[in-house]
C-alpha cells in the first residue's frame, strides 16, 4: 500500500519540493510570476478567497505563485508545516513576534544575537509595549530565570552572532515547553542543511534568506516557518476571533496551519513586507545548490580557522568547528556538519590593527553582509553594532579588536595568502 | 498546479497518529482515489455558523463540485441544502460520511454509515476512535483518520501550495488534476 509514499532526500528536496512542472507549458525551471494580482474566477469564488474558505491567490502582497515555490521548498528543508516568506529577515522576525505577541506582552531572548535584531527588540519592539529581557545563552538555565508570567516567547540563534555561540535548542525548547510558550530560533548561519531546529523542538524558525539560502548575495529577503505541532489555543492573538475577517478564529479554523495562515493573511498583509517575484525567484536558484555550497562553505571555514589559530598576529580564534572552543560539544549535536561559516577573531594590536588588516585585504570584501559565495569581512564595532552603547556591546560580547569574517568559495590557498599578508601588514 | 499520479514525500507531518496507524489510515493513494471518486458527501456536525471550521470544509468541498449533505438535527437546511438529523435518515445514498463529531460518537456514526452503505468513512483532524475505524473496514468500507478533507483536497489539487504550506508532494511530472 506504501508505494505511493517515499522519504525523499535533503539533495532531492532542494531541487524539486514545492514545484510541479505546469500543466500546460512545462517549464522545467520555476517561472517568474512577475504580476500584483490574479484574475478570479467569478463573483462566488473572489468572495471565498477574501474569506479564506478557499485557498487562492488574491494580490502579490499577501501570495505569489514564485513565491509559493521558494515557501514550500523551504518549509520541506526545514521539516516545517509550512512557510511565509517575506522582504527581509527582519520582516520575518517582526511578522512572527507580531503575530504572535500582544501590548504587555514580554520575550527572553538570547543575547548573542545579530545586532539589527537586538535592536529591533529593545527598540521598536519596546516602543509597541513588548518588552524583550536579553540572557548569555551559554546557560540555557538563564531562559529560565528571565521568565515572567508575561513571557510568551523564547528567542535565539542556532549560531549566534558574532562570537558563534550554538544556542543548547533542546534545552531551550524543553523550558518553552513546561511553560506552553514556542521557542522561536533564527536558522540564518546554519541554513537547513546544517541544523534543522524543528527537529530538536523549536516552534517557530526565522531566517534571513538574503544570506546563505540566496547564496550569491542578490536578493534581500526572509521567512519564517513552523512546526504544525504547537497548540496557540492559550495565544488569543492566535485564537481569538479576528475583527478583521468576520470574527474568523485561525487557529480552530485553520488548525496546524493556523498560526502561519494568521501571519499571512493578517500581519504580512497589514505590515505590508512582502517579498518581490524577482528575489522569489532567485532564492529558488540558490537553493537548489544549498548542500553543495555549504559543504564547502564549513570546508573552507575550518581551514581558515586553524590557519587563524596558530598565526602570531591572532589574538583569539572563536570558531565552534574548532576542538577547544567551549561551543565545540554544542556544535557536534547540533551542526554535526560544521558551525557554519560565519566566525570571528581578535587581531593582535586592538582597533588599530584592525582597522589596518581590513585595509590590507586584497579578496575578502569589506562590506555589510554574510553568506555570500564570496569571502566578507566586517568590523562590527565600527559598523553592524555600532548602534549599540558600550554596555550593550559588551553583553553582546563584542570587542574592538573583533573582526567578523563570512568564509566563501574560493580557492582555500587564495583565502589563506590574502589573510596572511593582511595579518602582516598590521604590523607595518 | 495539480500533483497527478506523483509520490507523496513520507515525512508525515502533523499526525498524532502512530506510524503503522498511518500507513492504514492516511494512505496517500487512498486519499487520492477516495477524493476522485465520492460525489455526495454526508457532513456529520456540520454547524450552520459560517465561521466554524466545518462550514469552512462543507463550502470549500461545495465549490469543488460535491454535492455536501448536512447532517445536523438542530438545523433546517445549510448550504442551500436540506439537513438532516442523522446519516440515517438521509434518504438518497452516498459516497463519504465526513465525521465532525467527537471520537465518543464515531461509533454510531459508522454504524449507520454502513446501514447506509457509504463507501468511506472519513474521520476529521483530531478525531481518532480506532474501534470504530475497525468496525467500518470489517464492514468493507475505506477509513481514513485524523486528516481534513478541504487540507487533502487543497494538498493534492495544488492549492494548500499557493498559500506557502508544506504538501509534501514531489515529483518532476507535469501536473495533471485528478479531482
Ligand atoms: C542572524 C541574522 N538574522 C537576521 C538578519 C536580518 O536579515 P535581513 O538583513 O535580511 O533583514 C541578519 C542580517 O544580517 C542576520 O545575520
Amino acid at each position: 500500500m506504501n508505494e505511493s509514499k517515499r522519504a525523499f532526500g535533503f539533495e532531492t528536496r532542494m531541487l524539486h519540493a514545492g514545484h510541479i512542472p505546469d500543466a500546460v507549458t512545462g517549464a522545467r525551471a520555476v517561472p517568474i510570476y512577475q504580476t500584483t494580482s490574479y484574475v478570479f474566477d467569478d463573483t462566488d469564488f473572489a468572495a471565498q478567497l477574501f474569506e479564506l474558505k478557499q485557498y487562492g491567490n488574491i494580490y502579490t502582497r499577501i501570495m505569489n505563485p514564485t513565491t509559493a515555490v521558494f515557501e514550500e521548498r523551504l518549509a520541506s528543508l526545514e521539516n516545517a508545516t509550512g512557510c511565509l516568506a517575506t522582504a527581509s529577515g527582519q520582516a520575518a522576525q517582526f511578522i512572527a513576534l507580531a503575530t504572535l505577541l500582544q501590548p504587555e506582552d514580554e520575550i527572553v531572548a538570547s543575547a548573542h544575537l545579530y545586532g539589527g535584531t537586538y535592536t529591533q527588540f529593545s527598540h521598536t519592539l519596546r516602543k509597541l509595549c513588548v518588552k524583550a529581557h536579553f540572557v548569555d545563552p551559554t546557560d540555557p538555565k538563564n531562559f529560565e530565570r528571565a521568565l515572567t508570567p508575561k513571557t510568551r516567547a523564547l528567542y535565539g540563534e542556532t549560531i549566534g552572532n558574532p562570537r558563534g555561540s550554538i544556542l543548547d535548542i533542546e534545552a531551550a525548547a524543553e523550558i518553552a515547553k513546561a511553560r506552553r510558550i514556542p521557542l522561536i530560533v533564527d536558522n540564518t548561519f546554519a541554513t537547513p542543511w546544517l541544523c534543522r531546529p524543528i527537529d530538536f523542538g523549536a516552534t517557530i524558525v526565522v531566517h534571513s534568506a538574503t544570506k546563505f539560502i540566496g547564496g550569491h548575495g542578490t536578493s534581500i529577503a526572509g521567512a519564517l516557518l513552523e512546526s504544525g505541532n504547537f497548540d496557540y489555543s492559550h495565544y488569543p492573538t492566535v485564537s481569538d476571533p479576528s475583527p478583521s475577517y468576520h470574527n474568523l478564529k485561525f487557529y480552530e479554523t485553520f488548525g496546524h496551519y493556523g498560526f502561519l495562515m494568521k501571519a499571512r493573511a493578517e500581519t504580512l498583509r497589514d505590515v505590508g513586507a512582502c517579498i518581490s517575484p524577482f528575489n522569489s525567484f532567485l532564492l529558488i536558484q540558490g537553493l537548489e545548490t544549498l548542500s553543495l555550497r555549504m559543504e564547502r562553505h564549513v570546508q573552507n571555514a575550518l581551514a581558515v580557522a586553524q590557519f587563524l589559530k596558530s598565526h602570531p598576529k591572532v589574538e583569539w580564534v572563536s570558531y565552534a568547528g574548532l576542538p577547544d572552543s567551549p561551543y565545540h560539544a554544542l556544535a557536534k549535536k547540533y551542526t554535526p556538519k560544521g558551525p557554519g561559516a560565519v566566525f570571528a577573531f581578535g587581531v593582535r594590536g586592538g582597533r588599530e590593527a584592525g582597522k589596518k588588516f581590513i585595509e590590507a585585504l586584497q579578496i575578502f570584501s569589506h562590506l555589510a553582509n554574510v553568506g555570500d559565495a564570496k569571502s566578507l569581512v566586517i568590523h562590527p564595532a565600527s559598523t553592524t553594532h555600532q548602534q549599540l552603547s558600550d554596555e550593550e556591546l559588551q553583553k553582546c560580547g563584542v570587542g574592538p579588536e573583533l573582526i567578523r569574517l563570512s568564509i566563501g568559495l574560493e580557492t582555500l590557498e587564495d583565502l589563506l595568502w590574502d589573510l596572511d599578508q593582511a595579518l602582516l601588514a598590521t604590523s607595518r | 498546479m495539480g500533483s497527478g499520479s506523483s509520490l507523496a514525500c513520507d515525512i508525515s507531518l502533523n499526525s498524532i497518529l502512530p506510524k503503522h496507524l498511518q500507513d492504514r489510515y492516511q494512505n496517500p493513494s487512498l486519499i487520492r482515489r477516495i477524493l476522485a471518486e465520492s460525489k455526495t458527501i454526508a457532513m456529520v456536525g456540520l454547524s450552520s455558523d459560517g465561521q466554524r471550521p466545518s462550514y469552512f470544509v462543507a463550502s470549500y468541498l461545495k465549490y469543488e463540485g460535491y454535492r455536501i449533505i448536512p447532517v445536523n438535527p438542530k438545523a433546517k437546511e445549510i448550504l442551500g441544502e436540506k439537513a438532516y438529523p442523522d446519516v440515517r435518515s438521509i434518504p438518497h445514498p452516498i459516497d463519504l460520511v465526513e465525521v465532525f463529531r467527537r471520537p465518543e460518537e464515531c461509533d454510531e456514526i459508522v454504524q449507520q454509515a454502513i446501514e447506509k452503505k457509504a463507501k468511506t468513512v472519513w474521520f476529521q483532524l483530531r478525531i481518532v476512535n480506532e474501534h470504530a475505524a475497525q468496525a467500518a473496514e470489517a464492514a468493507g468500507l475505506d477509513v481514513v483518520m485524523d486528516k481534513c478533507v478541504k487540507m487533502e483536497h487543497g494538498r493534492y489539487n495544488g492549492s494548500l501550495h499557493w498559500v506557502g504550506m508544506n504538501t509534501e508532494i514531489i515529483t518532476a511530472r507535469k501536473a495533471r488534476r485528478l479531482f
